[in-house]
Parts: C-alpha cells; structure tokens; sequence
C-alpha cells in the first residue's frame, strides 16, 4: 500500500507539467489573495517578507554554500539595490513622467547592486577564505559609510515616505524568477564550476576550469538577487536607513543559510521560511494572539512575564539559535542534500546508472 | 616650539591613545588567530563587556579605580574562557567557517542580551581625577597618561610571556602545529583556555580604559571599536603580535589624521577603505609573512 | 616537429633553486619518464609546464605557443591534462561531475544561456555528459556516476584522476607518479592501462615515477634529475647502467 502511494507520488514528481501547473496556481494566489482579502493583511506582510529573505537565502547560497567563500556583503548590496530603485521611484520616474515603473526601479537596482559585486568579486581572485572574508565585510562598512555621508540621499537619516510599490504578485514574481534562475546557474558549467572552486581551487583551474569568469559571474549573479531583495524590500517597509542593512542584516541571511543548510536551494528556501515565521512568532502581539485560547489563569501571568518581554528576548533568541545549530546540526536542515524537484531531469538522469537488469542503485539522486 | 610643531605633537599624543586602546583589542584577535586560525568575531564584545563590567564595579559598589580596572580583567578573562569552552571547543574539528559564525552568533547574544538588561546608554563615574598639564603648549590629560602608559605596560608584559615564558613557548608551538604537539607533553587545551583569557583580559582592560576616556557606554560600542581594532590586527599582519600593535597605532594616527583634515563621518570609511586596498596589495600584512601553497 | 620543447627553464623559491636549465624535447605518441631522488624538481616542472609556477627564466612551447606567463586554465585549455601527486580529486562532489568539470573549456555557451537554459545550453549538457559516460565506462566507473568521490576505494580515485584528465581531451598527459601506493599486480593493471589510452586517444605521455617496474617496462626514454638538474637522458637500458644516475640514487661508487 505504501510503496504504491510511493510510486504514485515519484510519477507525479516526474510529471513534466507538475511545475507549470504548480507556478500557475501559485500567481493565481498571489494575485487573489491581496484581491479578495482571503489572508490578513498580517499574514500576507510576512508572506511577502518570506519572499525577499527566500531571495537573499539562496543568493547568499550561491557564495557562501556553494562557492565556499564567507560573504557579509550581502546587507550592503540590499542597500545598493534599495537606494537605486527608490531614488528611481520617487525622484526620476515622477518627473520624467512614468510613474508606474516599478520593475524597471527594481531591476535598475538589481544592476546596481551586480556593478558594485564586481567591487568583490575582483579581489576574489587572489584573495580567499578569511580575508576574502574580511574584503566583503569592508565592503559592507563602506558602503554604508558613504551612504551616511551623502546627504542628497538622506544621510544618517535615510529616507521615509517611500511608496508601498510592493505587491504580493510582484514578490512571488521575482522570487520564483530569481531562485530558477540560481538554480540554472548552479547546473550550468559555471555552477560546476564553482563547485569546484570550493572544492579544490588549484586543481579546478588545472582542469581547464576559468575560475575567474565563474567567480566573476557568480558574485554578480548573488549581487544582483541581493540587490533586487534589496528594491523590494525598501518598498515593502517604506522606509530606509543606513542603520537598516547593517552587520545585523547580513548576519540574519546567514542564518537562514545554515539553519536550511549550505549547498542547497531547498535548504535556503526553507531555511529562510522558518527564520521569518519564526521570528514573527516570537513577536509579543502575535504570541499573544496565538495563545489567547488559552483559560485566562493561565495566560494572564504568562503574558506578564514572559509574552510581554519578548519584543527583546527575541534579539537573543534568534543568536542562541545560530549558535545552538551550528553546534548541534552543524549542516542544517539540508546540508549538501537537493529536493529532487531542483535538480534538472538531465543533471539527475545522468547520475542514474541504469545495469542491463533495469535496476537503479539507491540513493542515486543524492548531488553532494 | 612653533604652533605647527605644537599641532602635531599634540595630534600624535591623541593618536597614541586611540592607537593604545586598539592594541590591546587586537592583540585579543591576533592571539587567538595566531593559535586556532579562527576570527573571534566576538572579541568587540567581550571589550564591551568589559566596559560594562567597569560601570558595575564602579558605580554601584564604588571601587576605585586599581580594583575597578582588575576585577574587570578578570571577569571578562572568565567570560573568555567560557565561551571558548562551551562555544568554541566543540567545532574545533569542524569546518572553519561553523567557527566563524558561532563567533558572530555569540557577538549578536552579548550585544542583545546586554541590551535587553540594559536598554539606556550608561554614565561611568569619574574613576580619576582628570589633571591637565600644559608642557609648551601640548595639553596632557592625567587619564590619556595613564592609558598610554598602561597599555604599554600590558603589551610589554605579554610580549615578555609569550616571548620569554614556557606558556608563550607553547603557545607559539601550537600556532605551528596542532596534530603533534599534544605528543610533545603540551596540555593543548589549557594553552588555548590561557590565550583567550589573556586576550580577553586585554580586552577588558581596553574596555575600562576606554570607560574612562569617553564616559557613556551602550551594548553596540564594541561593533564599531571591535572592527577597527581587528583591521590594526590584519595590517600589522594577523597572528602577529607585534604587528597588531604596529597596526594599531598606524590606525589610530590615519583616523586622527582624517579627523583633522576632513568632516569626522568619514573616518570609517577612509579606515575600511585602508582595510581593503591593503588586504588586495599585501595580504598577510606588514609584519606577516605569505604562505606558499603545495601543489 | 616537437609537440612540447622546454629550453633553458629554470625556477627559484625565494633563494632556492628547484629547478635549473631544464631542456626537454617531446614528440608526438612518445611516452617519457622523469625520474629522480625526492626533492629533485620533478613536480616542480609538471607545475612549470601547467602554469602553476611561473617559470623564472626560459621558455616553454607547446605546438609553438608559449607556455610561460599563462593561466593553468588557460594551458589546460590547450589541451594538456595532469593528474597529481596525491589525489587531489573534488572530493564531495559526483564521480560524474568530476569528470564533466574538466570539460569546462570545451563547453559552449554564454552565462545568459547557462542562467535561462536556453538554445545551445541542452545540446551541449547533452554532449559533455555523454561524453563523460563514455569516459566512465572506459575505466569501468560507470555504475559509480552518482557516488560521492571521496568514498571511492584508493585505486579507483587513481583511475577517476586519469579519466578526468582525459576530460579536458588531452594532447600531452602529465602523469605525476600514477603508481604510488599500488602493489605489484595493480602496476601492471597500470601500465596496460597507460598503453592502451595512449594508443586510443593518441596521446603524448610525460610521467614522473618511483617504482622502477613502471618505468622501465613501459616509457621509450627516460630523464634523470637531481636538485633541479639533469643527470642523464637516454633509453632506459642506457639510465640503467649510467654512472652518475647510480651515484646519485646509491652514492659514490668507490673505485675497483
């Protein structure tokens, strides 16, 4: 009985259609939902902020999973990325007269931000580990350096009154957009080739393997995502500071990476879907929201010393966390592992080895 | 004297202090680098920490100023040693990069746990009477004396030990080599417990130092600070002890030098871009030597 | 006219000279030795010829390009494939993608067309992982495709190298000491093996070697260095018997 649901549910995961039908019951939703109220608006906010850091999670990925490099740039290019395309959408769009360009402010900053990735990228090539990691986090500090000092931009200050552009067809859009478009750089021969570059450096160049223009393109690819999570971003809050992509930024996209585990665009996703929840979960009114089933004896002293506090505790929680799964579950959720559904039918077909009996070995599907 | 020389003289006192107070947070750095080559990322905010530690010891039970400043050496040296122990010790085996994070991980709980104890910035009391002396012109603070002539005094004191001492000795060993020197009768463990808290008491002696120079303290001073003084570690060339020293007072003297000739708002950009340029030209710093890698 | 001359190469680590007027003329099909004491240079000239090192004078030519101040990548790309000393495969990732890796400066297509799997994207994923089957199925790794390489057994890692070298289609193979830490049956399953891929895919080999076996059984002539210079090259009946190479492996030979 089992192993006929089994096979029933790998002949589905083989149908060709699955993923077409699956994205376009998706945009439905995305588009309904908004339209006709079914979620809150709540729900639909973190819907759409689960989005962004699904964005940021695999992009970061990219470096930091895949190539094997520690990027903490990654808050930095958000900035590049949200300074453009609202400098777009409220100083140039408006007066040139189109004010409804809002991919174009996004993609504008999602091409800023690949520039600016260049900035990394190109010291990537002599410099690796530790001080590659020390480059990105200079980068970080300086961009938001000079953001302060900029005063046409709002300086310290940053910038309010941002239009709520933000749409959750949009951020359903570009997700689904951009984690396809990582993946297909992953089983490209640029993706093996940074794979190979975390692998063994030296040996990859020795077998033929340009690992310039791979670290090139895949730090403008991670830039680029970034940036555009970045656009959205500023037009979901409504509001950018310097002080709002800093160290802690980059410090949170890590965590989704490691907690959904290093190497995988599944990880990330899930890793990035769990941070959200979780972190709104931890929020004091929404805790409370959630526990107000419970007999008022209960809750009322619960509330009072515990949900109360947790506007703060839960800046100490998500660290504790970090530390607990780098402890305890060093590779995440899915560390080195792939959902099926990610891996091309060709990538996965040629790893099967099929012996003259037909059998297939398991397992096979593994990609490590 | 002329007012020029006057000037200079004077900016390269200030520029001995600010240099002062990040030697002492780097050496933390480039110790523990050094002997585990691992980034202790932590390491701003145990200098935090310390300065917590300071307005504890000082305003609420009223110590003076010699107590003050070693019972928060240490305590952030206890504060050192368990979060290598508990946080760092298992992943020694594991991937670097788990280290890495743990280390930033750590950083964020004690900036937020901080925080959440502590939501205001804090005043310290004065822990010294602050003389002033006027020798042809150049102004000397009694507490920018005594934070000069103290650092210097610790930097001595711990290039005399790992220099001089069997501790050092092992020390230096284990930097070299981690699989043979257990054979050699080295108690690796203890020896890495003993460089944090070195470097963490170095750290919490910054952190009172600084308590003292620039009295209003809150949980994110040591992001700032911390950074800084990890690039005077990368400039001097990281795990090199004297280098960090070098780089921190070239750092301290290029960020008074900014201040005196441009808004102060571009001293963190003007120090990171130091960082960077120099980490493409030479990598292993002034004072470091490259790695040749074996094919 | 020679596939590879190296004239005059020469290559100093700081002040210590690993390798010194060096000169080696290959031809094509030849399958030469170099042979020497440890330390004698002989990776260091493998890491000469594939770009590694920069040599510090003279000229290396390969088919009348020069060598000297190019990328491995690039040298790669021309067709020259190496294997290593100790294994240096990519460790965590397929049988199967080791192998297509080498392939990288084969494939055709733009990061735009790799990012959006478009046009020559399928035709030509296609043609590298049917080349790379093939590759597999030649040194009977076939139905390990989807294992991880690093839990591979020994002597298949050793063959996984050589079948990813000859990935990148080779014209000239560098092989640095194939046999280390194989027993005496699996050296002859080695050189069978070394003779038949020369004659299939019509290589040119260079192989650096201890074991004597290998050496003398199979490679037409063979190179002596010691310290970073070259004691005698001739046919192996000739090494054998030549004084200074059996002064440098066994010391001075003392007179009567």
């Amino acid at each position: 009985m089992i192993a006929l649901m089994r096979e029933q549910w790998d002949l589905l995961l083989e149908n060709r259609w699955l993923v077409p039908i699956l994205l376009v019951i998706g945009f439905g939703l995305a588009f309904a939902i908004p339209e006709y109220n079914l979620l809150s608006v709540y729900v639909q906010l973190i819907l759409m902020y689960a989005g962004i850091n699904i964005i940021l999670a695999v992009s970061l990925n990219l470096v930091n999973g895949y190539m094997g490099e520690f990027s903490l740039a990654h808050a930095g290019f958000m900035a590049v990325g949200a300074y453009t395309a609202v400098l777009l959408t409220m100083k140039v769009f408006p007066v040139a007269g189109f004010p409804f360009l809002f991919p174009c402010a996004v993609f504008a900053g999602g091409l800023a931000a690949a520039l600016l990735g260049i900035i990394v990228a190109i010291p990537s090539f002599k410099v690796r580990g530790d001080y590659l990691a020390i480059i990105t986090l200079a980068f970080l500090m300086i961009v938001k350096s000079l953001i302060e000092n900029i005063d046409f931009i709002g300086g310290p200050r940053g910038i309010s009154g941002i239009m709520k552009l933000t749409t959750l067809p949009w951020v359903f859009f570009w997700t689904v957009a951009l984690v396809w478009m990582v993946r297909n750089f992953i089983y490209s021969k640029y993706g093996r080739g940074v794979l190979s570059i975390r692998e063994d450096e030296i040996a990859s160049d020795l077998m033929s393997v340009n690992t310039r223009h791979v670290k090139f393109f895949a730090f403008m690819l991670s830039s680029f995502c970034a940036g555009i999570a970045g656009a959205l971003f500023a037009h979901l809050l409504q509001f950018i500071s310097p002080r709002i992509f800093d160290i802690t930024k980059s410090t949170d996209i890590l965590i989704m990476v490691y907690l959904g585990g290093i190497a995988s665009i599944g990880g990330s996703i899930l890793g990035a879907t769990l941070f959200t929840v979780l972190l709104e979960l931890l929020r004091p009114s929404t805790m409370a929201a959630l526990l107000s089933w419970l007999p008022s004896f209960v809750f009322e002293p619960l509330n009072e010393h515990f949900i109360s506090h947790l506007g703060v505790w839960r800046m100490v929680i998500m660290p504790l966390a970090l530390i607990l799964v780098m402890l305890y579950w060093p590779r995440g959720i899915m560390g080195l592992r792939e959902f099926r559904g990610f891996i091309p039918r060709r990538d996965r077909e040629a790893h099967h080895y099929i012996n003259p009996q037909g059998e297939e070995p398991d397992g096979a599907t593994d990609r490590r | 004297m002329s007012d020029e020389v006057v000037y200079w003289l004077q900016q390269t006192l200030n520029a001995l202090q600010l240099g002062s107070i990040y030697a002492l947070i780097a050496l933390g750095y480039t110790m523990v680098y050094g002997i585990l080559t691992m980034i202790n990322f932590a390491h701003g905010d145990v200098f935090m920490i310390g300065a917590f530690f300071c307005f504890l010891l000082s305003s609420m039970l009223g110590l003076t100023f010699a107590p003050t400043l070693l019972l928060t050496m240490l305590g952030t040296a206890l504060l050192g040693v368990v979060i290598e122990r508990l946080a760092y010790k298992p992943l020694r085996q594991a991937p670097r990069v788990s280290a890495i994070i743990t280390a930033l991980g750590v950083g964020l709980f004690l900036e937020n746990f901080t925080l959440a104890l502590s939501p205001y910035p804090k005043h310290i009391p004065m822990l010294l009477e602050n003389v002033t002396w006027n020798l042809h012109g150049i102004s000397l603070s009694s507490i920018q004396a005594v934070i000069i002539s103290l650092s210097l005094g610790l930097m001595l004191l711990l290039d005399y030990i790992v220099h001089r001492t069997s501790i050092g000795m092992a020390m230096r060993a284990i930097s070299w080599d981690k699989t043979y020197v257990p054979l050699m009768g080295i108690p690796v463990d203890l020896i890495i417990s003993i460089t944090f808290a070195i470097g963490a008491g170095l750290a919490g002696a910054a952190g009172t130092m600084y308590a003292l120079a620039y009295p209003v303290i809150d949980p994110y001073m040591g992001i700032t600070v911390g950074w800084k003084a990890f690039i005077c570690a990368v400039v001097g060339g990281i795990g090199n002890i004297r280098g960090a020293m070098v780089g921190a007072f070239i750092l301290g003297g290029v960020e008074i030098m900014v201040v005196a000739f441009f808004p102060s708002t571009y001293r963190d950009f003007v120090a990171f871009t130091l960082l960077m340029l120099l980490i493409v030209i030479r990598p292993y710093g002034i004072l470091g030597k490259p790695r040749i890698q074996k094919v | 006219m020679a596939l590879l001359t190296a004239a005059k190469v020469g290559h100093q680590f700081g002040g210590l000279c690993a390798v010194a007027d060096f000169n080696l003329e290959l031809h094509h099909g030849d399958l030469m030795a170099v042979i020497g004491p440890n330390g004698a240079g002989k990776t260091t000239v493998f890491n000469l010829i594939t770009g590694v090192y920069r040599a510090t004078e003279g000229s290396i030519c390969f088919k009348g390009t020069e060598l000297v101040g190019k990328n491995p990548n690039q040298i790669a790309a021309l067709h020259i494939g190496r294997t290593f000393q100790n294994i240096r495969l990519f460790r965590d990732l397929s049988v199967l993608d080791n192998v297509r890796i080498a392939h990288h400066a084969q494939i055709n297509y733009t990061p735009l067309e790799g990012l959006l799997h478009l046009g020559r994207y399928r035709r030509e994923e296609q043609r590298i992982i049917d080349n790379s089957r093939l590759l597999l199925a030649i040194f009977k790794l076939e139905h390990l495709a989807g294992e991880t390489a690093k839990n591979l057994p020994y002597g298949l890692q050793r063959r996984l190298e050589i079948a990813r070298a000859l990935a990148i289609s080779p014209e000239l193979l560098l092989l640095d000491e194939p046999a280390a830490g194989m027993n005496p049956n699996e050296i002859d399953q080695l050189m069978a093996l070394i003779q038949w891929i020369r004659q299939e895919f019509k290589l040119t080999i260079l192989l650096i070697e201890h074991q004597m076996k290998l050496v003398m059984g199979i490679c037409e002539r063979i190179k002596v260095l010691d310290f970073g210079v070259t004691l005698a090259e001739g046919p192996p009946k000739m090494i054998q018997n030549h004084p200074k190479v059996l002064e440098a492996y066994l010391g001075e030979i003392p007179d009567g």
